[in-house]
Formats: structure tokens, sequence, C-alpha cells
């Protein structure tokens, strides 16, 4: 037979996993560092950093998210920050049970309820006081949300702008129902003031490096996730939705299965990445929701490489971390900055960083595989 | 309704459906009448500009038909109506004896055994050519059983064989989008080949190709002739001169059929040479 099955390597090239694991593993080491070394020691990662990176690595696990719908399936989402939010809140649930009585009024209910004078819980904050019910809610409640939403945008062919308008519209929607006081979600302040996490108090460096390392465990598992999803057939169909989806249609696939479960996979992934969030930064507020945050998430994806998985990450990582630079030392400039960014991005690296180091890549080995890189290159 | 050419050469497909077709699809064809296709009195209007009239036309197991008319008469739409892709406004269309078309869905209908080339050659541009024709293949196309699809080395093979036909075997690993034209319309016609379709229908597969690629088209789809029932829409009369052999001709004009019959008739036809050939 003249044709063979084509070599399909499992996951990622040896030199991308020798990467991955090279960074994992220094990543895992600097909150030990942190942990084991006095502050003046040369060795001592300071405790901003740990939050600081830990905080990166949930943007980046939505950054992943985002890109499986956008880049993969040519899906725009513009309402990520809902789902990103709804999954600390649900979080958030368990962590206000979880400080008792020790809030500033002293009494069962969280501060918030007692200030509205009410008297019980809600109906739907029963059982929060059990952690893993709500990291139950966690994946559930972004999972249905995006699977009842995209069922019926999907089912009436929704495409393009206007998916990305209702979207947007969706996650405004919920910021405006989240700032309500008798939402009995804490109104504009959310949820803050976290004091213990399964008995564990939240501030202590100790737990801050569990969180941090949990993050990374998460995030290096959304990548495997996502990358063997993308690998496998499925992920060819999805790129077929992108690229040509009349034509899958024809071929006999039904694109409102496959949209829906990557939407909603996306939607708990972001969910995942909310809940780990908000423990590390110890507040959740409407104001994740708002449109600004959704889009800044898109920015992230487009900077890192659509498309590419691990180019969002990085991405991700990118722009938050001129956003800590800039905001501290010209902190009004940072929307313009950011505006810039994306321009640029658009303009001058329309596959972004992952694009450009793919590129540099090739033409260090161009020499070498003159024909290798003639059919690889042309697209 | 068959004509003896289809009833000839479709002489090796078993009237009610062969077992091993239609295990995924939705229901086997009935083809016990000889015809795999039936539209009758089909309408379809666009804001008031009748698209299709009324129209009525059949076509036989393993005939390869030609469908010409002048632009506007309604050959894509009609194909549109054929695939799911628009809803008569009246008319009935029906695949075998029992599948009612207008109640089916694009993918169902796909299943069901009609594949469709577009005008446009449409693949999937970012996949290779091998790709292209493993997403195409005919299996279970649910969401699970795709994210768990493992290449078996008798569908390698039948990807193979396919490849041969359509001549793209040194091509197999290439990005489609880098195909030439006429190999993206190549490509295309074997997508439709991997469902194992019982009609295909094919809208100006030649349009835009080269003398030598629209000769090989031709040869290909003579290959095809009598393993599958064809409907070729085509504005290139020297092309379907050279695919109809003696074969029926339909003639479209303003949504409805003018004229039927061989090629030879429908050139000797004075109403089809006011409308179409004479100008």
């Amino acid at each position: 037979m003249a044709v063979a099955a084509p070599q399909r390597s499992s996951l990622f090239p040896p030199a991308v996993w020798t990467g991955i694991l090279v960074v994992t593993a220094i990543l895992a080491l600097l909150p030990i560092l942190n942990l084991t070394f006095a502050d003046g020691s040369a060795l001592h990662i300071s405790s901003f950093t740990i939050a600081l990176l830990g905080k990166f690595m949930c943007f980046a696990i939505a950054a992943l998210a985002l890109d499986l719908v956008w880049g993969y399936t040519g899906i725009l989402s513009l309402g990520h920050g809902l789902f990103f939010a709804l999954g600390g809140y649900a979080h958030g649930m368990y962590l206000m049970r979880a400080i008792g009585h020790d809030g500033v009024y002293q009494s069962d209910l969280p501060d918030f309820m007692v200030f509205l004078d009410w008297k019980a819980y809600p109906w739907y904050w029963s059982f929060t006081d059990h952690f893993w019910y709500c990291m139950i809610l966690v994946v559930l409640v972004p999972g249905i949300l995006a699977f009842v939403f995209g069922f019926f945008a999907f089912r009436s062919r929704i495409k393009g702008v206007y998916f990305s308008i209702i979207t947007q519209a969706l996650t405004f929607a919920a910021m405006l129902l989240f700032f309500r006081n008798n939402t009995g979600f804490g109104g504009n302040n959310g949820f803050t003031d976290f004091k213990r996490i399964l008995g564990f108090t939240i501030t202590a460096p100790g737990t801050k490096a569990v969180l941090y390392l949990v993050t990374l465990a998460a995030l290096l598992g959304a990548l495997v996730l996502a990358r063997s999803i993308t690998q496998s057939k499925l992920g060819r169909v999805l790129t077929g939705v992108r690229d040509a989806e009349n034509r899958l249609m024809f071929v006999g696939y039904d694109p409102l299965w496959f949209k829906l479960f990557v939407w909603t996979l996306s939607a708990v992934l972001c969910g995942i990445a909310g809940a780990l969030y908000v423990p590390q930064v110890g507040i959740i507020n409407p104001g994740e929701m708002s449109p600004a945050n959704s889009i800044e998430m898109v920015i992230w994806v487009a900077t890192g490489g659509r498309g590419t998985l691990i180019g969002p990450i990085v991405g991700a990582g990118v722009v938050n971390g001129m956003k800590t630079w800039f905001t501290s030392v010209m902190p009004q400039y940072w929307l313009f900055i950011l505006g810039a960014i994306f321009v640029l991005v658009t303009l001058f690296l329309p596959q972004g960083i992952a694009g450009l180091v793919r590129k540099l890549w090739a033409r260090r080995s161009a020499p070498r595989a003159v024909a290798k890189s003639v059919t690889g290159e042309a697209s | 309704m068959s004509d003896p050419h289809s009833t000839q050469e479709g002489s090796d497909l078993t009237p009610a459906g062969t077992p091993g077709y239609g295990h995924v699809a939705t229901g086997t064809v009935d083809l016990s009448h000889g015809a795999i296709l039936y539209l009758e009195d089909i309408t379809v209007s666009f804001d008031g500009f009748r698209a299709l009239n009324k129209l009525t036309l059949d076509i036989g197991v393993g005939e390869l038909r030609c469908v010409i008319g002048p632009n506007g008469a309604g050959k894509t739409t009609m194909m549109d109506v054929i695939t799911g892709k628009t809803r008569p406004d009246a008319g009935t269309a029906y695949f075998g004896q029992t599948m009612d078309l207008t109640r089916m869905s694009e993918p169902q209908i796909a299943h069901a055994g009609i594949g469709r080339k577009f005008q446009r050659p449409t693949v999937f541009e970012n996949h290779t050519v091998f790709e292209n024709l493993e997403l195409a293949m005919k299996m279970n196309k649910g969401v699970k059983a795709t994210l768990f699809a493992r290449l078996k080395s008798e569908q390698v093979d039948a990807i193979g064989a396919t490849l041969a036909l359509i001549r793209l075997e040194d091509q197999a690993y290439r990005p489609a989008g880098l195909l030439s034209h006429g190999q993206k319309q190549w490509l295309e016609i074997g997508m439709l080949l991997m469902q194992e379709p019982r009609l295909l229908l094919l809208d100006e597969p030649v349009a835009g190709m080269t003398d030598a690629e629209t000769e090989r088209t031709g040869e290909l789809l003579n290959e095809l002739r009598g393993k599958h029932s064809l409907m070729v829409v085509e504005h290139d009369m020297d092309f379907v001169d050279s695919i109809a052999q003696g074969g029926i001709v339909t003639v479209l004009h303003e949504g409805s059929v003018l004229a039927q019959g061989t090629m030879d008739e429908v050139q000797a036809d004075a109403r089809v040479i006011e409308v179409y050939l004479g100008r």
C-alpha cells in the first residue's frame, strides 16, 4: 500500500515536553524557596512573587480555556469572565461559610447578610458549608449555564460577531444581577475577608504555597487535557468547524454537539480557574464580570497566539506581567498600553508570540531542512 | 421511472439496499421502485422571487444525470433543497421511497447517503489531504465516538484507495490549502466518496479547471458511473456532452424543467435553443 497512516506524535514533540517539564519544575520550586529561605537570603523568593505567579497561572488556565473555543473552534467569546467569576463565587460561598463566627458581627451569617438584616441563609446557600459540595458547584454552575446558553445559541446558528456580542451582553447582565444586594452574593463588595480553607489559615505561607502548587497542577492538567483533545479526531472536527462549517455538516457531522462540547468544557475550565483564583487573591466581586475583563482575556490569547495552547498561557503571563508593572509605575496609562498591545499584535504578530517563536525556529533550522520548510512554511 | 441505461449499469446494486450500508445512518434507502430521488412540485421563493417553480424531477438508481440551465435557473437552489439547506415552500422531496428530505437536517441527509460538492471547492484547508478524507469517512460521527476514534488499518486502506482514484497519492500529507484549484475539486469528490453515498450531487465540478483537469474529471465521473447515482450541474456543454453518453440531460429554466432527453434531443429542442444554447 502506497499510503500509510500519518505519524501522530503522542501529545507534544520531545523538545516541547522538555520545555514544559523544566518550566513546571522551576515554578514548583519557587514556593519551596519562599518557605525555606528567610527574607534577605539570596535564594529567597518573596511572597509577593508567589501570590503574583499564582494569580497569573489562574489567568493562564482561563486563557487556555478561551483558546479552545476561539483559537481552535473559531467561536469568539467576549464573556468568559462570567464563567471565571461564577467558579470564583461558587468557591467563595464555601470560604464565606468557613469564616464562621469570626466576622465583624460575630454572627452565623456572613457580614453582608447581617447588614441586610437577613435572619437565615437563602435556599441556594444550602450545603455550601461543605467544601466538596462547593467544588461540585464550581464545575456545574458554569458548565450548566454554558450548556444551556450554548445549546440555544448554536442551535439557532448564531455565529461570529453576533455570538460574541451576546456573550458580552450575558456577562454584563450577570454583573448587574450580582451588583444587587438582594441577589445574596454580597452586592458590589462581593465576598472577602476569608479566614480559612479546610481548617487552614488562608493567609499562612504554607496554605498559600499549597494553593499555588494546586494551581500549577491544574494548569498542567488543563494543558495536557486540551492538547489531547485538539490532537484527537475531535480536534480536527473542531478546526473543521472553524474553517468550513458547511462542509462539515454535509460530511455528516452535526456542529451543534461539537461546539457545545468544547464550549461547555471551556466554561468549566474557566470556572476552575476562577475557583483557584479567589482564595489566592482573597476577594471576588461583580467587577470580575465586567465586559472589560472578558476582553482582556481575549487579548491574552491574541498576544500569546491563537490555536497554540501554550501561546495563550505565555500571553496571559506576559500581558499580566506588563499590567502589574505599568499599573504600579503609571496606572493612568495602562488601558492605553493594553489597547496598543492589541493593535500592535494584530498588525505585526497575527500569530502572536507563539507564531513569532515558530517563525524564528523555522529560520534557524531552515538551512538544515530546506525541503521540510518549503512544505511547512507556505501556509 | 427507470431509464434503460441505469437499470443495465446499476445492476450490481440490489434494489432494496444492501446490508452493510446504513448501519450508522438513520435508515436504509428504499430503492424498490428504481428511483433514488423524487422531487415533486417543489417551490421555493425568496422575497417573492420564485427560485424554484413547481419543479418535478426524478433520478434513477445508478444514473448519471446532467442538469444544465442558464444562470438563475434554480440549479443551486435545487441542490440546497435536496441537501436540507433550504426548506421548500411547497412540494415533496423523497430520497428512495421513504425518506422525506424536507424533514431532515443536513447531517442526517449526509448520513442517509447524499453527498454534495459545492460550486466553489470547500475542503478543510488546514488539514492534510489524508485528514480531509479521514474526516469524511463513513463512521459514527457523534462527539464521543469522534473523541476516541482511532484509525484501523482497513480504514487507512480505504483512504489509500480513494487517494488513488482521485490521483492525489503523492499529495497525501500536504495541507489541502496548498492544492491547486482542480486538485481541491478532486479532493472534495474524494471526500464525498469516503461517505459511501448513494447519490452524489456535483455543482459545476469543472468550473475554473484547465482543459487537462477537465478531461481528468470527466474520466473520474465515468469511473463512478453505475457505482453511484450522480447528478451533475454544469455550464460547460462540451463537458456535459463527454459525460452524458446518451443518458438523460435535464434543462432547467426559471425554476422548472424546460426540457428533458438525450443530449441530441435537448440540443434540437427549439425552446432550449432560445433560452440557453442559442445565445
